[in-house]
């Protein structure tokens, strides 16, 4: 490896029983880049992201961020240095308003490093709040039931979440799956203002979206990595015209 | 949307609770100017059993933890306190506040092992541990009496303060006195649901691994969680010594986990008024029954089952769904 | 008596109330095996059995082999019929949830204990033994009628046990545990088999209870202890397993007699209950089990 990783894995590997997810993979990110993960349902894409950000535990081997060692840090350490996961299936509090959602978000990030009996003050907080929906668009939402919106919204407002948190990783699962392709265009310009800010690790099947927004792609089969390169690369590449693209 | 117009929102919204609540609490200051001798001392003991209760609804209502072993918190407080001040010679006030304390340290020892659990395996444990807190008030019932229990003699129960003697025996102090608890209680427990804190138990209820993943290490909130239902109910115990002077073993007993179990999904979990009116409702409930059949807590089993049948939001949480949602 | 004697009797005692648990636990561990939920009332159904087989003993001035036979018969039939209509109007519409039912379960609890205490009163009484004879130890006389109390729980247990194993019923009540859902896809009425296996537990419980009647007397409260020791069985013994809850039943069952007869009845209820709890804490496949069966 060249440069000092912004996140690396190594060897890192996930079985269920006899079934083997994730094999020995070795994934690296440069700080900055938007990184493409693609390949066919059942792939391992989410179990690896699922290492990544410690909502699942590696049967073996070690991820490095930022040069620490976080393979055994439980996920609330990991979204405290910048890790921040919004999930496949829309994970919302569907009870609680928009507000209510963003703010958990937003106090997590105000409160670091208060302890366990912190509290922020209200108008900081609103303030901050706002400031997140407005850049998902979803101020005039903000006292709505989160399970009464659209689907469209609720995964802006997933979105809207992981932001609060101040990520430099965001990795997001399958974001614009069940969007409209205004919904999609949109998402795409949000998605490209972001990585001037951050890392951004994105998992998708709809590839226009990979070719417009991945500075690099992996591919991932049967746990393993079959291919990695700019989007050029992966689109001659005849292995992935066969196992995926191709059909 | 602009900053003023939440405001503006969140004001209103704020004015009616307070309103409610400063309310409720004036009503029961004037009723008992009012109310003939058994309904005041039957109010009495309302609002410290309801204490009991909301330190319940803390757990249940707003974190999601179902508790099977609650009366091990209660018992506790009310044998600190009256085994303080009968057998220990503490005087009322730290006899008072043996019982929180004690409450509160049970509560972090229990948590430290049952948060190890949830859902079905949490309920089971909580009332394994409580059964036996319950075993060993009888086991060594050579000091705690046992079953028979033991009343807290009136002489012990004077409170001495600048000169003045308060007799705590008297409905007029017991009646404020409870009535003092029930609204610091009440109190904490909407400022907690208002608090970050309170912003993340609800969190926790509603999607414990979304939580998780939104950087909160949900066990250290549970743990708190727990230590606070268990000081409030520590609290409500040693109230309940001090001011009905009779400790036994009957309130560490299976029923008196029950028993705010079921005040709490009556009165509508996860409401801050909720308890008191499960409370409340379930008192004289089940004070008509006794004079009408031997069996009477049947109608506990009753009012159980059509809850989880029908109304699992309970009255106050009902009210709260279909028409009156800004009620805490 | 010295300490041998003594510990022949603690263990007498001590296995009589092993099978009988046995078999109450048993109960408690179909339903949760098969259907997932924890019924808070199981202790109730055990204080049913024994109730109503006292109440039927009593109804005719029958001689005491002939009124206990019928109780033996009639009355777990009736708790049978009770936890039918408990699973029809309750557990069947809360579509056996388990937080839910198990709340619904602790309101029939009460339901059950407060209507017995209504129509049978506070009193314990006692029912004649179907056969009195004593056992002459060189030690102690020992209640013969125990000992069969012991071999009919034992004739029961295993025909429980051929009957889950061997038969089409049981074949089809594994495979509900198993895989409700796959059940059902192959045709089998998993609702009627809950309410089967519902129905069955509770009468193991009762016929336990009616067997359990001429040794102690039937009280509105006595199901409260053995519901705990059932707990105590099937979450030490493994949920799930049935092989676990036997062994465990034999061993809370004879270190209850034995703690019972050298220390105290609260002591060994003491160290049951913190045993349960430690168990479900850290070790919850219990300390035998594993593979459900």
């Amino acid at each position: 490896m060249a440069a000092v990783d912004f996140l690396g894995t190594r060897s890192l590997s996930r079985s269920f029983g006899g079934l083997i997810a994730v094999d020995g993979v070795d994934l690296s990110l440069r700080r900055g880049e938007i990184r493409a993960v693609i390949g066919p349902n059942g792939a391992g894409k989410t179990t690896l992201v699922g290492m990544i950000c410690g909502r699942i535990r590696p049967s073996s081997g070690t991820i490095l961020f930022a040069g620490e060692d976080i393979t055994r840090l439980p996920p609330w350490h990991r979204v405290a240095r910048g890790i921040v996961y919004t999930f496949q299936i829309t994970s919302v509090f569907r009870n609680l308003s928009c507000f209510d959602n963003v703010a958990l978000a937003v106090q997590r990030r105000l409160l670091r490093g208060a302890g366990l009996l912190g509290g922020v003050e209200r108008s900081r907080l609103d303030k901050a709040v706002f400031a997140v929906l407005d850049r998902v668009g979803l101020s005039d939402r903000a006292f709505g039931r989160a399970g009464a919106l659209a689907y469209g919204h609720q995964r802006l407002l997933e979105l809207g979440m992981g932001l609060a948190l101040e990520p430099t990783l965001l990795i997001l699962d399958e974001p614009t799956q069940g969007l409209s392709e205004d919904e999609i265009v949109g998402f795409c310009a949000i998605v490209r203002a972001l990585a001037k800010d951050m890392t951004v690790l994105l998992i998708e099947h709809n590839m226009d979206v990979v070719m417009e927004l991945a500075e690099r792609i992996t591919v991932m089969n049967n746990g393993r990595i079959l291919a990695e390169g700019s989007p050029e690369e992966i689109t001659a590449n005849a292995a992935v015209q066969e196992a995926y693209l191709g059909s | 949307m602009t900053g003023g117009k939440v405001q503006a929102m969140a004001k209103s919204s704020a004015g009616r609770v307070a309103v409610l609540h400063v309310g409720l609490i004036a009503l029961m200051f004037l009723l008992q100017f009012v109310l003939p001798q058994y309904h005041h001392t039957n109010l009495a003991r309302i609002m410290v059993l309801a204490c009991y209760a909301i330190g319940y609804n803390l757990l249940l209502g707003y974190t999601g933890l179902l508790s099977l072993g609650h009366a091990m918190f209660f018992a506790v407080g009310l044998y600190a306190t009256g085994l303080g001040v009968a057998q220990f010679g503490l005087d009322p006030l730290s006899g008072f506040l043996a019982g929180p304390l004690a409450g509160c340290a049970l509560a972090v020892i229990v948590g430290l092992v049952a948060l190890r659990t949830s859902g079905v395996a949490f309920m089971i444990v909580t009332l394994m541990f409580s059964q036996t807190g319950f075993l060993l008030i009888l086991y060594f019932g050579d000091f705690t009496r046992g079953d028979e229990g033991f009343v807290v003699a009136e002489g012990l129960r004077r409170l001495a303060i600048g000169g003045m003697t308060i007799d705590l025996a008297a409905p007029a102090v017991r009646y404020n006195l409870a009535l003092a608890l029930f609204g610091a209680c009440l109190f904490v427990s909407w400022a907690v649901l208002r608090s970050s804190i309170g912003r993340v138990f609800v969190a926790i209820r509603e999607n414990e691994e979304r939580t998780r993943l939104l950087g909160y290490d949900t066990w250290r909130y549970k743990l708190l969680a727990l230590a606070l239902s268990g000081t409030m109910s520590g609290a409500a115990g040693g109230a309940y010594a001090l001011l009905f002077a009779y400790v036994g073993a009957t309130f560490a007993s299976i029923q008196y986990s029950i028993y705010p179990l079921l005040w709490v999904l009556l009165g509508g979990a996860g409401t801050t008024l909720g308890p008191f009116l499960g409370t409340l409702l379930m008192f004289y409930l089940i004070d008509i029954a006794s004079g009408l059949l031997p069996g009477y807590l049947i109608v506990v089993g009753a009012v159980l089952i059509l809850l989880t049948l029908w109304f699992p939001k309970g009255i106050v949480g009902s009210l709260r769904a279909r028409w009156l949602t800004w009620l805490p | 008596m010295s300490f041998g004697p003594h510990l022949l009797l603690a263990l007498l005692e001590g296995s009589v109330s092993a099978f009988v648990l046995a078999l109450t636990a048993l109960g408690l561990a179909l339903v949760f095996g098969v259907m997932r939920i924890v019924n808070v009332a199981h202790g109730e159904f055990f204080m049913l059995g024994a109730v109503l087989a006292a109440a039927l003993a009593g109804l005719f001035d029958l001689p005491p082999a002939i009124g206990f036979a019928l109780a033996l018969l009639l009355s777990p039939i009736l708790v049978g019929a009770i936890a039918l209509v408990a699973d029809r109007l309750i557990l069947r519409r809360l579509a056996y949830e388990p937080e839910a039912t198990i709340v619904a379960t602790i309101g029939l609890l009460f339901i059950l204990q407060q209507s017995v205490l209504s129509l049978y009163g506070p009193d314990a009484r006692s029912v004649a033994a179907p056969i009195d004879f004593r056992i002459q130890f060189p030690w102690f006389g020992y209640s013969g009628y125990k000992l069969i109390v012991a071999a009919l729980a034992g004739v029961l247990l295993m025909a429980v046990w051929y009957g889950l194993k061997k038969t089409k019923l049981g074949l089809v009540m594994r495979a509900t545990q198993l895989d409700s859902e796959m059940a059902q896809a192959f045709g089998i009425p998993v609702q009627r088999v809950y309410a089967l296996v519902f129905a069955l537990g509770a009468m193991l419980a009762g016929v336990a209870g009616v067997l359990i009647v001429p040794i102690r007397q039937a009280h509105y409260l006595m199901g409260l202890d053995p519901l705990l020791l059932s707990f105590a069985v099937v979450i030490i013994g493994g949920l799930g397993s049935l092989r676990g809850a036997l062994m465990a039943a034999f061993i809370i069952g004879l270190s209850d007699g034995v703690i019972s007869v050298f220390f105290s009845p609260t002591l060994a209820k003491i160290l049951a209950t913190l045993a349960v709890a430690l168990v479900l804490v850290f070790k919850p496949a219990g300390l035998f089990g594993g593979r459900a069966q």
